[in-house]
């Protein structure tokens, strides 16, 4: 007697066969003649330049946690929603229970900060007056002095 | 090298009837590189549209060689260009075709004589399979060279080539 999950491993089953079989022949069939220039990788035609491993930004990894924990939480409630009208208020008041624990590891997160994006602060430019004055009285007294110059060759 | 691509001197039984069933299966998914340089492309696009409709000889546009089997070099090929379809037509997956679309990626078109800048023929670069004459061909002419091309492929041999079989 097969049960719920064993027709759960036939379709496993299936699908691997049906992804090594189609491996198989495309072995068998295929061309094999690689190259370094084929085997490069793929940039729209331009030189890859560097690696593909590189560094990511470490605060991906926060949002993805985060993302992570939402996520499982609608895995559970998709089949809490199911069977809501069987459970009847219990059901839901353990479920209330769970969402308001999670709420309150958001408004944790929230409020320290971990959502935010890190952003570069902007430089504001700050101007000294005194500095701009003095560079314009020298160039001022440059451009006389090239004057002077150019009357000298002349 | 796979275990049946050019691993046969001659022609036999076996060979020639796969041949017959990979070269239908070849030419009826004829997957196109995505890419256009020049007004070509518009006439490119044209034919990829609902009007002409190139999806009907299983010419599909992909947006990356390893899927796909023929290049449209739609325009003009400019030397600076030139080494970057190089590098895509490396990157593509075998069995793989070229169509030159047009005068200018045929022999430099009006730019042959004063284009500096121009190549003088796609087929400096890489090898082409079919060329379509015209500046630029009108959508029809490219589904001509489409069905050149399919008739090239239908005569294509998985036995080993004369000339490389020395």
């Amino acid at each position: 007697m097969l049960t719920e999950f064993g027709k759960v491993f036939i379709f496993l089953l299936l699908g691997a066969i049906f992804v090594a079989v189609g491996l198989f022949a495309a072995w068998i069939l295929r061309p094999h003649r690689p190259y370094p220039e084929k085997n490069a990788t793929y940039e729209c035609g331009e030189e890859p330049v560097g690696s593909a491993w590189i560094r990511l930004n470490v605060r991906f990894y926060v949002i993805a946690l985060i993302f992570l924990i939402f996520d499982v939480e609608v895995v559970f409630l998709f089949p809490w929603a199911i069977i809501l009208r069987q459970f009847g208020m219990f059901g839901f008041l353990e479920m209330v229970v769970f969402l308001v624990i999670l709420l309150v590891g958001y408004a944790y997160v929230w409020l320290k900060g971990d959502l935010n994006w890190d952003k570069p602060q902007p430089e504001i430019p700050v101007i000294h007056r005194t500095i701009i004055q003095a560079e314009r009285m020298k160039s001022v007294s440059s451009m006389r002095d090239d004057d002077d110059i150019h009357d000298g060759v002349e | 090298m796979g275990l049946l691509d050019q691993q046969f001197e001659n022609d036999n039984v076996f060979i020639t009837s796969l041949d017959g069933l990979f070269n239908w299966a070849r030419l009826s998914s004829l997957w196109q590189m995505q890419f256009g340089l020049a007004c070509c492309a518009i006439e490119m696009m044209a034919a990829s549209a609902s009007h002409f409709d190139s999806m009907r000889f299983g010419v599909i546009p992909r947006a990356t060689p390893r899927q796909t089997d023929v290049m449209f070099v739609a325009g003009t090929v400019t030397i600076k260009m030139a080494q970057r379809i190089k590098r895509l037509y490396d990157q593509m997956a075998e069995p793989r075709y070229v169509i030159s679309m047009g005068s200018c990626s045929n022999c430099g078109g009006p730019y042959w004589e004063h284009g500096y800048s121009v190549l003088k023929g796609v087929d400096r670069v890489i090898p082409v399979d079919v060329y379509i004459p015209g500046c630029p061909p009108r959508p029809e002419a490219l589904l001509e060279g489409i069905m050149k091309l399919q008739e090239k492929i239908r005569h294509e041999s998985l036995a080993k080539k004369k000339s490389i079989a020395v």
